[in-house]
């Protein structure tokens, strides 16, 4: 098993006749991934790489019975695309995009409450359920099936750990970026929960980084309602307050949102946390024990 | 993007928010000028990105034109050193020269993006002319919040309810309410992140108006506000981190001796936590972005290697899209180029991994090549030793 996407996910690619949408459609392709339909507006009733193309998202629901979404629109228009997504009913939407005003991700999620859409990012490197189906841009031959479970807000960093696990002798169920800028979809607790009961996730890796509050709210849901070994880091450690490093989200505020209130908060939920970037893979074996 | 007191008080200006009578004086001459035409008591307030300035001297009151011509002469061209600025301090260039006010009161206003609640939050408090930090820390019962509708802007009766709990009445709450709204009709216009009024002053004749004004905008969205993109003052940022944002690189200047570069933030900053745990200082973040090409490796590598302050390199790539043997392509190009002799440490992993390793080794260059992230950090902290 795996959460959120496996063999039957159906993936309409919204922005797929762009470079970014062009180039990753082909490669989640070669993964197995099942592109079933393109959107890209006035394009409609052409194919793209061997894909139907249509006008809106809703047509895509209704003629290729897509399920889950793939967003590689620029930026002032990809609020815009999650809200189209969710509006045609589709359960998972992936946004790549990177960029994103915050004003505008604030009304997407006023707009996605009380709707059944899942959204994961923006800016994110987006989901893989190795050996499945991989939506996103991260590379798939990296990853391997198995039973960790990684919950992300870096790409490279993700890679870094899914690596680490594999040299350790494990693979993943399923590898996620929540996404690296202030506002973003689903966060460690909602991905927690969808972890807890999948069968096939015996551990789940958190990486965090500074700024916010997702990790400490992510900890006081571990101690009380997760019975499954985390391992945690926490990127940033050395960052100087009041920048933003590289991430919009990744930045620490009036004294808030740094590493080692972080890392304090985890360690208090019992969970077992990397110091060292380099030691991620080696907590795992120690959490399995 | 930050911007100085009198831009961010030009802009709400223009959305109806009561601001003092002021000018900017970029010489003692004028500063008397201004001082003749809304005096005669001013006060003169250094411009510079950094908060605390009163205390550092950045603020001064002139009881006539002449004074204000004679502290005008001693501010600008100084050096303002303020717990934000660090001890280098910041030159002021600068000031801004507002009419002088009766005070009857300081109060707070700020307008914030609540990451938690993924909302935006309208601040008030009767405790102006403070930290809002050390109030919300000590008497967080005197911040009184509201919290915005993205559909429908904030409403009247929140903006009434603030202006009571801020104890103003009559002509005064009326004021406050508007100054509120068209507040908040600034911040969303310009995509801001931060709009502070700090303090928000009741005058001795019952007005309300900014006495100072602070807002910060969305880098992501100024490419859809040009108008607050044209408010960037380069003057306020470090050379090199100006010279990489042309190249879209994120680059941010540390204290210690160490360079770093690295694809992706992350991993960028979790390569600066190793140096650290390994008994060294980062002298950088630079992150070359997910998807890096060959070119942005190279200018890249050139801004690491100008900082005076680095001593060694560890360059950590994990290729994904990206393949090694490029990156290790643009390593070499820049190293050739530049004929640099700071020594490097590099660790690559990922897509194409052996192909770059080849690269590097047959590029004559002397590099110190790490396994993994562990061994990289340790090799590079040893040559800086």
């Amino acid at each position: 098993m795996s959460i959120l996407i496996d063999k039957k996910t159906r993936v309409v690619v919204q922005g797929i006749t762009g470079g970014e949408g062009t180039f990753h459609t082909e490669r989640m392709a070669d993964y197995g991934t099942k592109v079933v339909a393109g959107v890209t507006p006035g394009k409609g009733g052409t194919t793209h790489l061997g894909v139907p193309v249509f006008n809106t998202v809703a047509e895509a629901v209704k003629e290729q019975g897509a399920n889950a979404s793939a967003i590689f629109v620029p930026p002032f228009f990809a609020a815009e695309a999650i809200m189209e997504a969710a509006d045609a009913g589709i359960g998972v939407i992936v946004c790549i995009t990177e960029g994103i005003p915050t004003l505008d991700m604030i009304k997407v999620k006023t707009f996605l409450q009380g709707k059944t859409a899942r959204l994961i990012g923006p800016n994110t490197p987006g989901v893989i359920s190795p050996g499945k189906c991989k939506i996103g841009i991260m590379p798939g031959h990296i990853h391997k099936p198995g039973t960790i479970g990684i919950i992300s807000r870096s790409g490279t960093l993700t890679y870094e750990a899914v690596q680490q696990v594999s040299n350790q002798g494990f693979g993943q169920s399923t590898a996620l970026g929540i996404g690296g800028d202030p506002i973003v979809g689903l966060k460690y607790i909602e991905l927690l929960q969808l972890f807890k009961k999948d069968k096939d996730t015996d551990a789940v890796i958190i990486i965090g980084e500074i700024g916010g509050t997702a990790e400490e709210e992510a900890a006081a849901y571990i101690k009380k309602e997760f019975p499954k070994p985390v391992v945690g880091f926490i990127a940033g450690q050395t960052a100087p307050p009041g920048r933003r490093m590289g991430h919009a989200g990744a930045i620490i505020a009036g004294g808030k949102g740094t590493a080692k209130e972080k890392m304090e908060a985890l360690q208090a939920a019992g969970v077992h946390v990397a110091v060292s970037p380099a030691d991620i893979g080696l907590k795992v074996k120690e959490a399995l024990k | 993007m930050k911007i100085h007191e009198y831009q961010a008080k030009q802009i709400l200006a223009q959305f109806g928010v009561e601001i003092p009578r002021g000018e900017v004086a970029e010489s003692p001459t004028r500063a008397r000028e201004i001082a003749e035409k809304i005096g005669p008591r001013v006060v003169l307030k250094a411009q510079i990105h950094a908060g605390g300035r009163g205390k550092g001297g950045g603020i001064k009151l002139a009881a006539n034109p002449e004074e204000a011509e004679r502290l005008a002469g001693q501010m600008i061209g100084m050096k303002l050193v303020t717990h934000q600025t660090g001890p280098e301090g910041k030159i002021v260039k600068r000031l801004l020269v507002e009419e002088a006010l009766d005070i009857e009161r300081e109060l707070y206003l700020g307008i914030v993006i609540d990451r938690a609640k993924e909302a935006v939050v309208v601040m008030a408090s009767t405790e102006g002319g403070v930290e809002i930090e050390k109030v919300a820390a000590e008497k967080p019962e005197l911040i009184f919040k509201e919290y915005i509708h993205p559909g429908t802007g904030l409403l009247g009766f929140q903006a009434r309810k603030l202006a009571f709990k801020l104890a103003l009445a009559g002509e005064s709450h009326k004021q406050a309410v508007k100054f509120i709204l068209n507040l908040c009709r600034a911040f969303e216009a310009t995509d801001a992140s931060l709009a502070e009024i700090n303090p928000l002053l009741l005058t001795k004749q019952g007005k309300v108006l900014a006495l100072d004004a602070k807002m910060n905008f969305d880098d992501n969205a100024l490419p859809r506000r040009p108008a607050i993109a044209a408010m960037r003052d380069l003057d306020e940022e470090s050379p090199l981190e100006v010279e990489a944002s042309k190249y879209n690189l994120n680059y941010i200047k540390l204290d210690g001796n160490v360079g770093c570069m690295v694809n992706g933030a992350g991993l960028a900053m979790a390569t600066m936590d190793i140096i650290k745990y390994a008994g060294g200082m980062p002298a950088n973040f630079l992150d070359v972005g997910g998807g890096v090409s060959e070119e942005a490796v190279t200018n890249a590598f050139k801004i690491l290697v100008s900082d005076k302050d680095v001593k060694a390199a560890l360059i950590n790539i994990f290729g994904g899209i990206v393949r090694c043997d490029m990156i290790a392509g643009g390593v070499v190009k820049a190293a050739k180029e530049l004929g640099t002799k700071i020594p490097m440490v590099i660790r690559l992993e990922g897509t194409n991994v052996e192909l770059g390793k080849k690269i590097l080794q047959e590029s004559g260059l002397a590099f110190t090549t790490a396994g993994g992230m562990k061994e990289a950090a340790e090799k590079v902290v040893a040559l800086v030793k």
